[in-house]
């Protein structure tokens, strides 16, 4: 705005004014930049720092070097087994997730009619999913006398044991987070208006059919708001907590002890916060890994309209 | 032209289908709060006999009503949605309007910190709070929200101030106007229907927040919705009736408001990609 003369040297008065402008712009972010610093910068430091020490918030920390990190790795079975799981909640649960939100955004961007009726009930459990209320409502009906297994009683399957048994427990949590799959569905939802109604009419002149179609105009012309939307529920999906504290608590025999679970358990009840951090720090690399190799793979399949 | 027939019915039959699957848990939870616990896993939605006992029974909690707990929750989510508004709109100012330097930096830090998972800071924050003594307080569930709210919610605004024409502040200027005139005079009014979406997804939030509830606090007496519920299943027998019924009123606030609200609250979902 007032930079005009920056090569040629500023006036005082343009100093002045430049200083004004700089000191205002603080001014007005200092509240997101005194949260930044206060909750965010400095306990990232200090978590880091923590990772490196024996803490237990009885005593001041004891540096220990890398021996939390080295226990972890070595010692720890709860943390392979954890960390086992998470990757298979993770893997089986956003592209079911995203895939699941994808065809309910197809069928809905056709111009149904009652569409936003059925928006709405497809999303009332995005809407609610993140509170105890629901989880109480799922740990119930999956109970094993709960409402499901009643359902599947009437069509003779026998009661099947969701959360009680280790080889069904992950699913149904699982099962849980695919059926909030409503934001991510609106999110596509607004992505499918956007491409331009002459490609499919060109497209259909040529004689494709609607699954070409799919493939070869909508896909590619998504593609920038899948990325989006496979980033962001794959770094919710690493920290899911309170499924899996709430429907199973970690069971049974620790079939659904999710990262983020270990992760409280070893701070708040355990009060090993040195081992904890170390444990978040962990976590924080391998969410950065994978959104990393997301961008990296991203220039090979998201398409760009210039 | 019966082939388009045959997949409108195949689309509408998809639809019905999935809506009824995804809402079908909501309305059996529904009916189930009027139920006695030995009619719960029967078969029929329907209750057998009509009963409100769930809700007088579920309402009173071992010396404490829910009645403490709503008016608790209400005023950390008051104070959170008031806190976020304020500060929220500012910095989205600070961002979407004035030239600073370093600007750019910064908003890229803002970026960035939206993916940071908070497990790396949740830890610090808690020793932090400890040794101030603010655990077993409402400080460390309130304050994040007057700093700014958030990382998403200065986004969302940020996204609004840029769309508004600037004309309007390159007039109020040769007028005269400071910054704050320009921003409380023009900007401000401007922005309310962002503030409406930024206050529903901070309300809800809010509402529906365990983890830093469970984390900070620990009297009962300071307990909230979320807090009251959990101490059901810490019972060994849980009483699933009350449960479900409590659990049922806890969600009303934020259907409700979602309901009012629809169209701001999809919009809001679809243009900044906020979880929901």
């Amino acid at each position: 705005m007032s930079s005009q003369n920056q090569h040629k040297g500023l006036t005082k008065v343009q100093k002045k004014r430049k200083a004004y402008e700089n000191w205002g712009g603080y001014a007005y972010i200092a509240p997101w930049l005194i949260g930044f610093f206060l909750l965010s910068a400095w306990p990232m430091i200090y978590s880091f720092y923590l990772s490196f020490t024996d803490y237990s918030m009885l005593k001041s920390p004891n540096w220990i070097g890398i021996r939390n990190y080295r226990n972890i790795f070595t010692t720890d079975l709860n943390f392979k087994k954890s960390l086992g799981i998470t990757f298979r909640f993770v893997f089986i649960a956003v592209p079911a997730k995203l895939i699941f939100a994808l065809f309910i955004a197809n069928l809905l961007s056709k111009d149904v009619k009652g569409m936003s009726l059925y928006r709405t009930l497809v999303y009332l459990p995005s809407l609610i999913g993140g509170s105890v209320a629901v989880s109480m409502v799922w740990k119930n009906i999956f109970g094993l006398d709960g409402y499901v297994n009643t359902l599947l009683g009437v069509f003779g399957i026998a009661p099947v044991p969701w959360l009680v048994s280790t080889q069904f427990s992950l699913y149904t949590l699982i099962l849980m987070n695919v059926w909030q799959f409503g934001s991510s569905m609106i999110i596509f939802l607004a992505g499918l208006k956007q491409i331009p109604r002459d490609l499919y009419e060109a497209a259909k002149v040529d004689g494709a059919g609607s699954v070409r179609c799919f493939f070869h105009i909508t896909l590619p012309q998504l593609s920038p708001v899948i990325f989006f939307n496979l980033i962001n529920s794959l770094i919710n999906a690493f920290q899911q907590f309170n499924s899996a504290y709430l429907v199973s608590s970690g069971g049974p025999a620790h079939s659904t002890y999710l990262y983020a679970l270990m992760l409280y358990e070893k701070a708040y009840i355990s009060y090993k916060m040195g081992y904890a951090s170390g444990l978040a720090w962990i976590l924080l690399v391998i969410i950065g890994i994978f959104t990393a190799i997301n961008f990296i793979g991203s220039k090979y399949w998201v398409h760009y309209d210039d | 032209m019966k082939r388009k027939t045959i997949r409108r019915g195949v689309t509408y039959f998809l639809l019905a289908l999935f809506s009824f699957v995804m809402a079908y848990p909501i309305v059996w939870w529904f009916f189930a709060s009027f139920k006695h616990t030995y009619d719960l896993a029967d078969r029929s939605l329907w209750p057998k006999e009509w009963t409100l006992e769930n809700y007088r029974e579920g309402w009173t909690m071992g010396g404490l009503t829910f009645t403490t707990f709503y008016k608790n929750t209400i005023f950390i989510t008051l104070m959170n949605v008031i806190g976020t508004i304020i500060t929220a709109g500012l910095v989205a100012y600070g961002f979407g309007r004035l030239n600073f330097k370093g600007k750019n930096i910064w908003f890229a830090i803002l970026m960035i910190t939206m993916m940071l998972p908070s497990q790396v800071t949740v830890i610090s924050q808690y020793i932090m709070y400890n040794k101030l003594n603010l655990t077993d307080t409402y400080v460390p569930l309130i304050l994040p929200h007057w700093c700014g709210g958030g990382a998403f919610f200065v986004f969302l605004l940020v996204q609004f101030v840029r769309g508004v024409p600037r004309d309007l502040d390159e007039a109020a200027k040769i007028d005269g106007c400071g910054r704050w005139r320009i921003y409380w005079r023009i900007l401000f009014p401007i922005m309310k229907p962002a503030f409406v979406t930024a206050g529903i997804y901070s309300f809800i939030w809010s509402w529906d927040d365990f983890y830093s509830q469970m984390l900070y606090i620990n009297s009962s007496s300071k307990f909230t919705v979320s807090l009251g519920l959990r101490m059901f299943i810490d019972q060994a027998d849980i009483k699933w009736g009350p449960l479900l019924a409590m659990s049922l009123l806890s969600v009303i606030p934020s259907l409700v408001i979602f309901f009012i609200n629809q169209k701001e609250f999809v919009e809001g979902v679809a243009t900044t990609g906020l979880k929901g």
